[in-house]
């Protein structure tokens, strides 16, 4: 059996919520995202408790690992708008992320600033947005990413070939059966018309092992302990020698409650790996490391969300299809104006999360929609939306008229 | 003359039209010279009502009472938990059977000359009353089961309610002439015992002192600056409204002509639907949700608008059609709505008609001229039937039917 490495790869991010917008808000009230109600649109309520929940407990587990054990490495990625939040509302957690960065036992991802599905609608934008993420990455940690995961791990060949134009050395995607076939997540593989550019998988099995099945008490593996979880790693194939478990880092604390056991589970498995001659790799360890196995190619779109693994759960359905048309609609003539605010605000509800809300799926995945979402229903995120799409025209217009 | 008014509500208690309807004509009755006693089955100040005397059947509040539904018969009938009520009645139909043994009790001691009461909730008190006095029982039907039930059956104890009580009255009154051909094909009561009693139109009831703000709704006016023709329907959002053709229409619209956008002023339980289909047809940004609208935002919605649509697929009379008038919209009416019958200068389209309805729109978004001549000439006439002669009418119809009866 051949030594086994894990790369960890945790994504941290908030969206600014849209709070309950009408059209008797629409052109007089252009502050979309300040609700300070008790409701769930209120940004900074809620950052603070996932902050408490999640962000400051893990953050802080994290650092401690990481003096203990020499050998642990990770990964993490961050949104623009999730650093933004944490600057305003919490900032010990800025802190805290800027100390372990420095051990240089962690490494960061490139990404879009906004937490957008804009690759597939406006190559000109996303480059702004990922560029506008590089430059707050370096602002606020001091380093530069050298490889990229795009919003919601949603990947083709065609981004592959963008990204390796953009000298990055490897990419992130899901290790999804129906592309993979009788290959294992657990290879580098080589992006399909970029042949230079690293390929990493998700192993979404012992990812979601954790992400989605960890406290679930009518789950056969309940409960999982290190024990159990490093008896998986190990039995997953046998030949492969890359564990990718990529999650949410909301996993610890906020999906998977502290009651869960989900700390005291991580606190344990890191040295128990590391005791049983497991590592720990960075991203970029992977890729120097290993020589890919062969070379993968994804025409069609893949994603890490919902059992389809592809765009529905953002474009899926005509309400979406429609917000997006008419936001995406707004590009060049909300650019035009130069006026930071409104293109920062049209930016705020190019996030994925926006249409996420108005999924209509209502079998298991639409579930974990609907937890996901402060609105009452997608019909209400749905028409909020398009009010505040309407705003946003109505403010490009009156730039027009010189107001 | 004195008149035992048999009601479900009055303003400001009324979650209806009923209740308007019932206020006006009473108004109008007595300053023609009768006497009314009118029965309410909640107890409430009714500020301003000084015309006639109100009794309460019992001491339940007017939102009580709103909670045991009046449109919605078929759930609150059967199904519904509804919460204890004081005096322990836990549902509409315990509420009805007080209302008649108040009804009885009342009588014993005055002088009844008629009889009239107001749908299917007062029918069965309107019965006994007859029963008990020998006066004529006129049945005032403002909608039928059929109606509030839209495409589904009805509840079939409020059919038979209604049933009993429209081959019992001495005379039926129906608001419009469609009414009147469900009361004749759909309950086989000979045409020539229901007479059509309009409802009329009291402009000064708007006349309070309202201001349009065109602050409201600024993104519309917004769009009205730049030539766009606003069409708005104010309306509850259910099958019975025919929300789903006029959706089909506007598709049709904005694939012919851009500058044209749907305000859907209001809320129910098909709002999700509507919401979904515009999408499907890729309208969404072409059709405004308000959400339930009251006080100045609803008078605002028909002051924005310049056309006013009822897409109704059966709809008794429908005095919105007159509150748009007020507010200077030209009209499109479905054939299917009584309204219609007592107006000329609308454009009329069968509900299911979508193509009709587009081509109509598309006609008043393109001829200002066109929406001008409907908007002036519909305001000459909208008002021309005035409750008085309402009053005066069902005045005349007592009468008869007290000679046919002594007779």
């Amino acid at each position: 059996m051949s030594q086994k490495t894990i790369a960890l790869y945790l994504q941290l991010h908030q969206p600014y919520r849209l709070k309950r917008y009408t059209i008797f808000d629409t052109a007089h009230d252009h502050l979309y995202f300040n609700d300070e109600g008790d409701g769930n649109t209120n940004n900074s309520k809620i950052f603070r408790r996932v902050a408490e929940k999640s962000y400051r407990p893990m953050t802080l587990l994290l650092e401690r690992l990481l003096a203990e054990e020499p050998d642990f490495r990770l990964t993490l990625s961050m949104s623009g708008t999730f650093i933004e939040q944490a600057e305003a509302w919490s900032p010990d957690i800025i802190e805290t992320l800027r100390r372990i960065i420095a051990t240089g036992r962690v490494e960061l991802l490139a990404e879009t600033y906004h937490h957008t599905l804009a690759f597939f609608y406006s190559k000109s934008e996303f480059e702004k947005q990922v560029l506008l993420h590089r430059e707050k990455i370096f602002k606020t940690f001091g380093v530069i990413p050298s490889v990229f995961r795009n919003t919601e791990l949603a990947y083709n060949n065609e981004l592959a070939a963008w990204a390796q134009r953009h000298n990055y050395k490897g990419i992130l995607a899901e290790g999804w059966d129906p592309i993979l076939e009788w290959r294992s997540p657990n290879y580098l593989y080589n992006a399909a018309g970029a042949e230079s550019l690293a390929l990493l998988l998700k192993n979404y099995r012992l990812s979601d092992d954790l992400a989605f099945r960890f406290g679930d008490k009518k789950w056969s593996g309940w409960p999982l302990t290190p024990e159990k979880y490093i008896d998986w790693i190990h039995k997953s194939n046998e030949h492969g020698s890359i564990i990718n478990l990529f999650m949410d880092f909301e996993t610890f604390g906020e999906h998977q409650w502290e009651d869960t056991g989900i700390f005291g589970f991580f606190a344990h498995f890191v040295p128990a790996w590391l005791r049983q001659h497991g590592s720990f790799s960075k991203i970029s360890d992977i890729i120097e490391s290993y020589e890919p196995i062969d070379t993968l190619s994804m025409p069609e779109t893949v994603t890490w969300a919902d059992s389809e693994r592809d765009l529905s759960a953002w474009n899926g359905n005509a309400l979406q299809q429609e917000a997006l048309r008419h936001v995406y609609a707004l590009e060049h003539e909300i650019t035009q104006t130069d006026d930071k605010e409104l293109i920062e605000d049209w930016r705020k509800l190019l996030a994925s999360d926006h249409t996420y809300y108005m999924s209509t799926k209502w079998h298991a995945d639409g579930n974990i929609h609907s937890y996901f979402s402060p609105y009452d229903s997608p019909y209400d995120a749905f028409l909020s939306y398009m009010n505040a799409v309407r705003d946003l025209r109505w403010r490009v217009m009156q730039h027009r008229k010189g107001l | 003359m004195n008149i035992l008014m048999l009601g479900w509500e009055l303003p400001p208690h009324n979650s209806g039209g009923l209740g308007v309807a019932c206020y006006h004509l009473s108004k109008s009755l007595a300053q023609q010279g009768a006497t009314i006693d009118f029965v309410v089955p909640y107890t409430a100040d009714h500020p301003g009502i000084d015309f006639m005397s109100i009794h309460s059947v019992s001491s339940l509040s007017p939102l009580e009472r709103n909670e045991l539904g009046v449109y919605d018969s078929s759930r609150s009938v059967t199904s519904r938990d509804l919460p204890d009520i004081p005096g322990g009645s836990k549902n509409i139909r315990d509420v009805q059977r007080r209302y008649v043994s108040f009804v009885e009790n009342f009588i014993q001691d005055s002088n009844v000359d008629v009889i009239h009461a107001h749908d299917w909730l007062t029918m069965e008190a309107g019965i006994r009353a007859k029963e008990l006095t020998g006066k004529p029982l006129f049945v005032h039907v403002h909608a039928t089961e059929f109606d509030r039930s839209g495409e589904l059956s009805g509840n079939p104890i409020v059919h038979e309610i209604e049933q009993e009580a429209l081959l019992l009255a001495d005379r039926i009154f129906a608001v419009s002439n469609i009414t009147k051909s469900i009361i004749v094909h759909r309950y086989g009561i000979p045409a020539d015992k229901v007479e059509v009693v309009y409802n009329g139109f009291d402009p000064a009831s708007l006349q309070d002192g309202y201001d349009y703000d065109t602050l409201t709704y600024r993104y519309l006016e917004g769009l009205r600056e730049e030539g766009y023709l606003v069409v708005a329907t104010i309306t509850r959002f259910t099958v019975q409204k025919g929300l789903t053709h006029l959706i089909q229409a506007a598709a049709k619209v904005a694939s012919q002509y851009d500058k044209v956008v749907f305000l859907f002023a209001g809320d129910g339980e098909q709002r999700d639907e509507l919401i979904h289909l515009s999408a499907q047809l890729g309208i969404s940004d072409k059709v405004f949700f308000t959400g339930f609208v009251r006080g100045k935002k609803w008078r605002d919605a028909y002051s924005v608008a310049d056309v006013f649509v009822m897409s109704s697929v059966s709809e008794p009379f429908g005095l919105t059609a007159l509150e748009a008038a007020h507010h200077n919209n030209a009209l499109i009416i479905s054939k299917q709505s009584g309204v219609g019958e007592i107006l000329s200068s609308i454009f009329r389209f069968d509900f299911w008609d979508t193509d009709l309805l587009a081509d109509q729109i598309i006609g008043l978004a393109t001829s200002p001229a066109l929406l001008q001549e409907m908007r002036a000439n519909i305001h000459d006439e909208y008002a021309r039937l005035s409750w008085q002669d309402i009053a005066k009418q069902c005045l005349s119809l007592y009468g008869k039917s007290n000679v046919r009866i002594a007779a």
